[in-house]
C-alpha cells in the first residue's frame, strides 16, 4: 500500500499486550486517514455509550496517508476518541514533528485500549515497542516530562505527552507533542490520563512508500506555488502568525469581550498581532515540512516557549478584559506545561469572571487566590497553574465552562455548544459561522468549517458577514472539505491556498490513486455523516445544534454588530436539508446509503 | 472633513496606526487610500465602520476606516 504503511498498533494497557495488526485497506480508502478512519474505527470498536473515562473508551493516535511524506504541511495526525468534555466524538488534531516521526516508524495509527494498573509510557523504535515504567514522570509537567524522555531515549525522539491536568482528567486537558503543539481540545488529555498512560516517545528511520514521486514532486510544485502566491499563506501568516486576528475581528465588532457580554474590546490594539511581533516575538516555530510557518515562539521575563495563537490571546485576553500580553503569553505558557486547551481555560476563566460579576461565585471561594474579575491580569495566570493542578477552586474551573456555571444554577452563562467552550468570534455579527459552531460535531469549534475565511477574510471570495441566504450551503461544504484535508495529514491552513483538487492530486501521488476533487469532498461528507451517527448513538442529538441563549436572544451592545442576535432557527432546516437530512435533523437512509454508510 | 484611517500589519510601516485625515468633499475611500499611498493591491480588508466596503464608497465627515493587506486565519 502507497501511503499508508499498512500497520496499526493495538496495545491493551490492562494486559499490557501489544500486537501488530494489518489495516485494512478499504477502510483507509473510505475514510481516508486520521479524523475519518479514526472515527470509523471507533464505530466499529467502541459503544457510543460508553463513559469517556473507563477502560472501555479507546484512545486512537491516527495519521494520514500523506503524514510523513514530501507534502506541505505533511506532519499531521488526530486523537479520535470519545470526548469527556462532550459526550461526542471527539478528534483533536495536531502539528509538530510526532505525526510524522510514527509513519517513519512504520506505524499508521496507534489504539489504546484499556487502563494500566499504574503509569506507564511507550516507547517505539520502528518495529521495537514496549511499556515502561513512567511513575518518576507522573505529576511532571512537559518540559520537565520531555526533558526526561529526551535525556532517556535520545533528543531524536518525538515525544507526545500530557501534564498534570490530563492526570487529574480534568476535562480541559490536551494531548501535547513536540513540548508546545496541541491536540488541545476536547479533553483528550483526560482519556489518555484516565488510562494511566503519561506518554508515547517515537523513533523512526523508514520512509513512507510513495507510487508515483514524478508526479507528487510536480503537484508538490503547483501547491508550494499556490502556498507562496497566497497573501494569507505566503505573507500574513507567516509574518504575524494567528495573532493578526484580534485586530481584524475586532475591528469587525465581532471580537467577544468579558464572556460574550460585548463583542468590541476596547484595549484589541495591545494584544494584538502587531504587539505581539514588535514585543515579544522571538522566532517563527514551524511544523514538519511547513512553507507556512505560522506558529511563534515568545520569550517574556524567564518564560519562553511557543505560542501564543489567536485563539488563546482572545480567551484570556478579551474574553477576560485582559489588556496585557505578557500575562496572556504566561498563561498561554502554564496551559502547555500543565496540558491544557487554551481556548477552554481562557473561556472557562472568563465563565467564572461573569459569576463573580453576578455575584454568585464569592470571593472567599478564591481562598488566598487573585479576585477572577474582568481585566484583572494576575488573575489569569494564576488560576490557570491552579486549574492546571486541581487546588482550590482550581479543581472547578477544570471541570470547564459548563459543568463550573451549572453548579451555580446558571448554565446559560456557560458560553458553550454541547459543554464546549466557543471560540474567537462571535456569530451574532458572523451569520454562516453561527450555523457552523451550533452544528460542529464535537461541539464549540471554529475549525470544524471556517466560515470567517469567506464571511471575514474575504477568502476563496467575500461574503457579507451579515447576510443569511447561501450561508447554510457554504458552511455544508467547508465542514465536509474540511473533514477530508483533516483525514489526510495536512494542515487546514493550506486551505486558504488551496483546492479540492490540489488536494486529490497530492493524495493520487502518494497513495497512486485516481481521485477527484469532488470525490475527495464526499469523502468528507461521509466522515461528517458518520460523526454525526455516533454523536446520534451516544445520546447527542439535534437539540443540542443550538447556541448559548445569549447570542440568540441578546443583542450586541455596542460597536459594528450592535442590535443583533444570531438567527439560527432560520438558517437550520436549509442546512439540515441542504445535508439530506430529514427536518428534524437527522441523516436519511437515503443518504446514508447514498454515501455507502 | 476628517477621516480616521486605521492601518493594520505591514500597512503601518512609515505610515502609523491612526490617522486623522483631511479630504474634501464627495472623497472616496480610493481617494484616501491614493493620499496614504496605500496601492489598491495591499488592500485585502477593507472596513468602513466595521461593515465591509469597496474602493468606490464616498466618505462622510467622522467615518473610521479600517485597513489590512492580505493576512492571516486562526
Ligand atoms: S501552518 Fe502553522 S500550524 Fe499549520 S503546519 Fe504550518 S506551522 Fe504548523
Amino acid at each position: 500500500m502507497y501511503g499508508y504503511n499498512g500497520k496499526i498498533l493495538r496495545v491493551n494497557l490492562t494486559d499490557r499486550s501489544i500486537k501488530t495488526e494489518a489495516l485494512d485497506e478499504a477502510k483507509a480508502r473510505k475514510y481516508i486517514g486520521g479524523r475519518g478512519l479514526g472515527t470509523k474505527m471507533m464505530m466499529d470498536e467502541v459503544d457510543p455509550s460508553v463513559d469517556a473515562l473507563s477502560p472501555a473508551n479507546k484512545l486512537m493516535i491516527v495519521t494520514g496517508p500523506l503524514t510523513g511524506t514530501a507534502t506541505p504541511t505533511g506532519g499531521r495526525y488526530m486523537a479520535v476518541t470519545k470526548s469527556p468534555l462532550t459526550g461526542t466524538i471527539a478528534s483533536s488534531n495536531s502539528g509538530g514533528y510526532f505525526g510524522a516521526e510514527l509513519k517513519f516508524a512504520g506505524w499508521d495509527a496507534i489504539v489504546f485500549e484499556g487502563k494500566a494498573s499504574a503509569p506507564v509510557y511507550l516507547n517505539v523504535v520502528d518495529d521495537k515497542v514496549e511499556l515502561l515504567d513512567a511513575g518518576k514522570l507522573w505529576g511532571k509537567v512537559l518540559s520537565e516530562t520531555t526533558d526526561a524522555l529526551e535525556q532517556a531515549h535520545g533528543d531524536k525522539a518525538r515525544i507526545l505527552a500530557i501534564g498534570p491536568a490530563g492526570e487529574r482528567l480534568s476535562l480541559l486537558a490536551a494531548i501535547m507533542n513536540d513540548r508546545w503543539r496541541a491536540a488541545g481540545r476536547s479533553g483528550v488529555g483526560a482519556v489518555m490520563g484516565s488510562k494511566n498512560l503519561k506518554a508515547v516517545v517515537v523513533k523512526g528511520s523508514g520512509k513512507v512508500a510513495v507510487a508515483d514521486e514524478a508526479a507528487l514532486k510536480e503537484a508538490f510544485a503547483v501547491c508550494m506555488k499556490k502556498i507562496k502566491d497566497n497573501g494569507v499563506t505566503g505573507t500574513g501568516l507567516p509574518t504575524y502568525g494567528t495573532a493578526v486576528l484580534v485586530n481584524i475581528i475586532n475591528e469587525n465588532g465581532v471580537f467577544p469581550t468579558n464572556n460574550f457580554q460585548e463583542s468590541v474590546f476596547d484595549k484589541a490594539e495591545e494584544i494584538s498581532g502587531e504587539a505581539l511581533a514588535e514585543k515579544y516575538l522571538k522566532k517563527k516555530d514551524p511544523c514538519f515540512r511547513c512553507p507556512i510557518a505560522c506558529g511563534r515562539y515568545c520569550e517574556v521575563d524567564d518564560i519562553k516557549g511557543g505560542g501564543p495563537e489567536y485563539e488563546t490571546i482572545w480567551a484570556f485576553g478579551g474574553d477576560c478584559g485582559v489588556s496585557s500580553l505578557k500575562d496572556v503569553i504566561k498563561a498561554n505558557y502554564w496551559c502547555n506545561e500543565y496540558g491544557i486547551d487554551t481556548i477552554s481555560a481562557g473561556a472557562t476563566l472568563a465563565a467564572a469572571m461573569e459569576l463573580y460579576q453576578k455575584g454568585l461565585v464569592k470571593k472567599t471561594e478564591f481562598g488566598d487566590g487573585p479576585e477572577l474579575k474582568f481585566g484583572n491580569a494576575d488573575s489569569i495566570v494564576e488560576w490557570t497553574k491552579r486549574m492546571g493542578a486541581g487546588t482550590g477552586f482550581g479543581a472547578k474551573l477544570a471541570k470547564g465552562s459548563y459543568r463550573l456555571c451549572e453548579s451555580y444554577g446558571v448554565p446559560e452563562l456557560s458560553m458553550t455548544v454541547k459543554k464546549q467552550e466557543l471560540p474567537a468570534y462571535d456569530p451574532r455579527g458572523i451569520m454562516g459561522h453561527g450555523v457552523q459552531y451550533a452544528t460542529s460535531n464535537r461541539g464549540g469549534c471554529h475549525v470544524r468549517g471556517y466560515m470567517i475565511s469567506p464571511e471575514i477574510l474575504g477568502l476563496p471570495e467575500k461574503l457579507d458577514r451579515l447576510e443569511t441566504a447561501g450561508k447554510p450551503g457554504w458552511v455544508k461544504i467547508f465542514q465536509d472539505f474540511t473533514a477530508s484535508i483533516d483525514s489526510v495529514g495536512l494542515c487546514l491552513f493550506t486551505s486558504f491556498a488551496m483546492g479540492a483538487d490540489d488536494y486529490a492530486a497530492l493524495y493520487n501521488a502518494v497513495c497512486g490513486t485516481k481521485i477527484t476533487g469532488a470525490d475527495f469532498v464526499t469523502s468528507g461528507e461521509r466522515i461528517w455523516n458518520i460523526e454525526k451517527q455516533y454523536n446520534l448513538a451516544a445520546g447527542i442529538g439535534p437539540d443540542q445544534d443550538t447556541l448559548p441563549p445569549r447570542l440568540l436572544e441578546e443583542p450586541v451592545p455596542a460597536g459594528p454588530s450592535k442590535g443583533r442576535v444570531h438567527p439560527l432557527s432560520q438558517m437550520l432546516p436549509e442546512y439540515y436539508s441542504l445535508r439530506g437530512w430529514d427536518a428534524k435533523g437527522i441523516p436519511t437512509k437515503g443518504k446514508l446509503s447514498e454515501l455507502g454508510l | 472633513m476628517t477621516i480616521e484611517a486605521r492601518l493594520f500589519a505591514t500597512l503601518r510601516e512609515g505610515r502609523g496606526k491612526v490617522l486623522k485625515v483631511e479630504l474634501g468633499d464627495g472623497a472616496t475611500v480610493a481617494d484616501l487610500a491614493g493620499r496614504l499611498s496605500i496601492d489598491r493591491k495591499d488592500v485585502a480588508i477593507l472596513l468602513v465602520g466595521g461593515r465591509d466596503a469597496r474602493l468606490d464608497r464616498p466618505l462622510s465627515d467622522g467615518e473610521i476606516v479600517s485597513i489590512f493587506p492580505p493576512v492571516g486565519g486562526g
